[in-house]
């Protein structure tokens, strides 16, 4: 009965007696749910345009940052260390495609997920060698983003408190998301990525070069780690411990299906709020720490019901 | 070979968009698929390829757009020329870019965009601007009317006549010279057959475009070609002008069904056989 109650009625009740601890809640949830989906968006780009899983998503994120701040720590200046970064990024995309996928081109999916752990393993080993091995501080202030923090008052004695720098990670990954659209629909190069995604063959008799279009994609892919990382960053710091929290862009994809940009986005979304809220208020029923087991948890449950994920793309077939 | 001869067959080269000399294609380095096929497509003509299933046809057109080698198939022997160019090391990208472009069989229409957007990446390779390939794609809904009306559509929710009309539009985008036409009648209606076949001979006429047509349809096909090639398991068998191949007894029995009375036994089908080995 204890457990029931503790199950089914605690929780709310706590939640309708402090509402503004709910919301603090509910905005800490969607922090970290906008840079898991960063982090699956840079899986779905690279999934839809090639069908590569691309394991070496989040270490690309931790090489990204790690690069940024290395470059700076080594006197370049921090925009500067931003776009030579962002070049960085772009070399890594071109000799990803001339020496992972095209050399493995039409290989069975399984190989090409083992080529793209090897560059994980690559990468690390690199990063290590360069950066070395220690945590950095991102460099936060330098880039120009906000720092403080600001209270908005609820109710007679409520309180919220917003992280400035989360409001920017929310407000940069919605600018991204939005030009990603807009490149993916209105551009020839977008045009072309999604028609590779629905047919590489007939992409390719109409003249599209799949070597170019990888090399977009894992260069897209790269700048959204990049993003990524600068966020995280400022949140804990550029580790390769960061490598692990890319994980948990897997139930996110699962959740909102391996091809869909807006599933990206709302899987990340629903983990996120969904761990944190979880850990609160059910977690103590556990002695706590379930937020690192819920999410996938909430992902498994949902792979019984909808495997294709909440936007996983419909499969168009004539009757 | 005498000297006469030989001057005929450079002028004969000399006037071919394309011309395929003598080709072995292997898949996955052991398939043999074609033993030594040779084709010529004069300038502007419409020649069809015949054959059965497995004949080859498609692996024929393949190998001349080069999407062979995305499915581990390569040339191994033989030579393609485009224009008087040896192309056969070229990428389909690059194939495109010179004017050659295949329309692969069953259709391939990009389901998840529309129609418009579909006939627009077919301009992929284009560097002429947005203002040439708007035109173009008037001229593309000129020639398809029915494709205008379903331009907002997802290509996948259309049916199967649009599609074909759509990937023959999406060719057409590119400004090909040189369209590979893979099986268009498969699956369409007769009446829809016809209407595909009547536009795609009005394109070889007012836009000069020659077409390489590979066609189970036999029938059609000898109707709109100029020119034919038969093929089985790999090799020519049989080629000639397409009037003389309608009325010759071999392809009307085996491909047009409609063969006279004293060959309908297997003793004269080993016959046919036995002739067969003396055309390569």
């Amino acid at each position: 009965m204890e457990l029931l109650t503790g199950i089914f009625v605690t929780p709310f009740v706590q939640m309708v007696t402090l509402p503004d601890f709910f919301l603090q809640v509910l905005w800490e949830g969607f922090v970290g749910g906008v840079l898991y989906a960063l982090i699956a968006l840079g899986f779905v780009l690279i999934f839809k345009a090639s069908g590569v899983f691309n394991f070496a998503q989040g270490i690309m994120v931790v090489f990204a940052g790690l690069t940024l701040v290395g470059l700076h720590e080594n006197g370049v200046p921090a925009y500067l260390a931003l776009i030579l970064t962002i070049g960085v990024m772009g070399l890594l995309a071109i000799l990803v495609e001339r020496f992972v996928m095209r050399p493995l081109v039409n290989q069975a999916d399984i190989i090409l997920l083992m080529a793209t752990i090897g560059l994980t393993i690559f990468l690390i080993g690199l990063g290590e060698f360069i950066f070395g091995g220690e945590p950095k501080q991102m460099i936060t202030e330098e880039l120009g983003l906000p720092t403080g923090s600001t209270a908005i008052e609820i109710g007679s004695d409520g309180l919220l408190i917003l992280q400035h720098i989360d409001i920017a990670a929310a407000v940069i990954a919605i600018t991204m998301v939005a030009i990603l659209g807009v490149f993916f629909n209105k551009t020839r190069i977008g045009r072309a990525l999604r028609a590779v995604a629905d047919d590489h063959q007939a992409a390719l008799s109409v003249g599209i070069s799949l070597n170019q279009i990888w090399a977009i994609v894992w260069f897209a892919a790269g700048i959204v780690a990049l993003a990524t990382g600068i966020m995280w960053g400022a949140r804990s710091d550029v580790s390769f411990a960061l490598e692990i929290i890319a994980l948990k862009a897997l139930p996110v994809l699962i959740l909102g299906g391996f091809t869909s940009i807006p599933g990206a986005i709302v899987g990340g979304l629903i983990i996120g709020i969904g761990e944190k809220i979880g850990e609160i208020y059910w977690g103590p029923l556990m002695g706590g720490g379930i937020e690192s087991w819920l999410a996938y948890m909430i992902a498994l449950i949902f792979l019984l019901f909808r495997p294709q994920g909440l936007f996983g793309e419909k499969i168009i077939e004539r009757v | 070979m005498s000297v006469a001869e030989s001057t005929d067959a450079q002028d004969e080269t000399a006037d071919a968009i394309l011309s395929v000399g003598n080709i072995e294609v292997i898949y996955n380095h052991v398939i043999l698929v074609l033993k030594g096929v040779s084709l010529t497509v004069p300038r502007g003509g419409i020649v069809a390829l015949l054959g059965a299933n497995g004949a080859g046809k498609t692996t024929t057109l393949k190998a001349i757009s080069n999407l062979l080698r995305a499915e581990r198939g390569e040339v191994t022997k033989g030579s393609i020329t485009l224009n008087g160019e040896a192309v056969h090391a070229l990428s389909p990208n690059e194939l495109v870019r010179r004017g050659c472009i295949q329309v692969m069989e069953g259709r391939h229409c990009f389901g998840h965009l529309t129609i418009e957007e579909n006939l627009l990446t077919g301009a992929f390779t284009r560097t002429d601007g947005g203002a040439a390939i708007r035109a173009d794609l008037e001229k593309v809904y000129g020639y398809f009317p029915r494709l205008r009306e379903r331009r907002s559509s997802q290509a996948g929710y259309t049916s199967g006549g649009e599609q074909q009309m759509c990937a023959i539009g999406r060719a057409l985008m590119s400004r090909p010279q040189m369209i590979l036409l893979d099986e268009p009648s498969m699956g369409l209606a007769p009446q829809l057959v016809e209407e595909i076949f009547e536009i795609v001979k009005q394109l070889n006429e007012s836009e000069g475009v020659s077409i390489l047509l590979a066609e189970q349809n036999t029938n059609v096909a000898l109707k709109y070609a100029t020119y034919g090639y038969i093929l089985e398991s790999g090799r020519v068998v049989l080629d000639g002008e397409a009037h003389e191949l309608r009325e010759n007894e071999d392809v009307k029995e085996f491909y047009l069904g409609i063969g006279s009375d004293d060959r309908g036994s297997f003793r004269n089908v080993k016959s046919y056989r036995r002739r067969k080995r003396w055309l390569n």
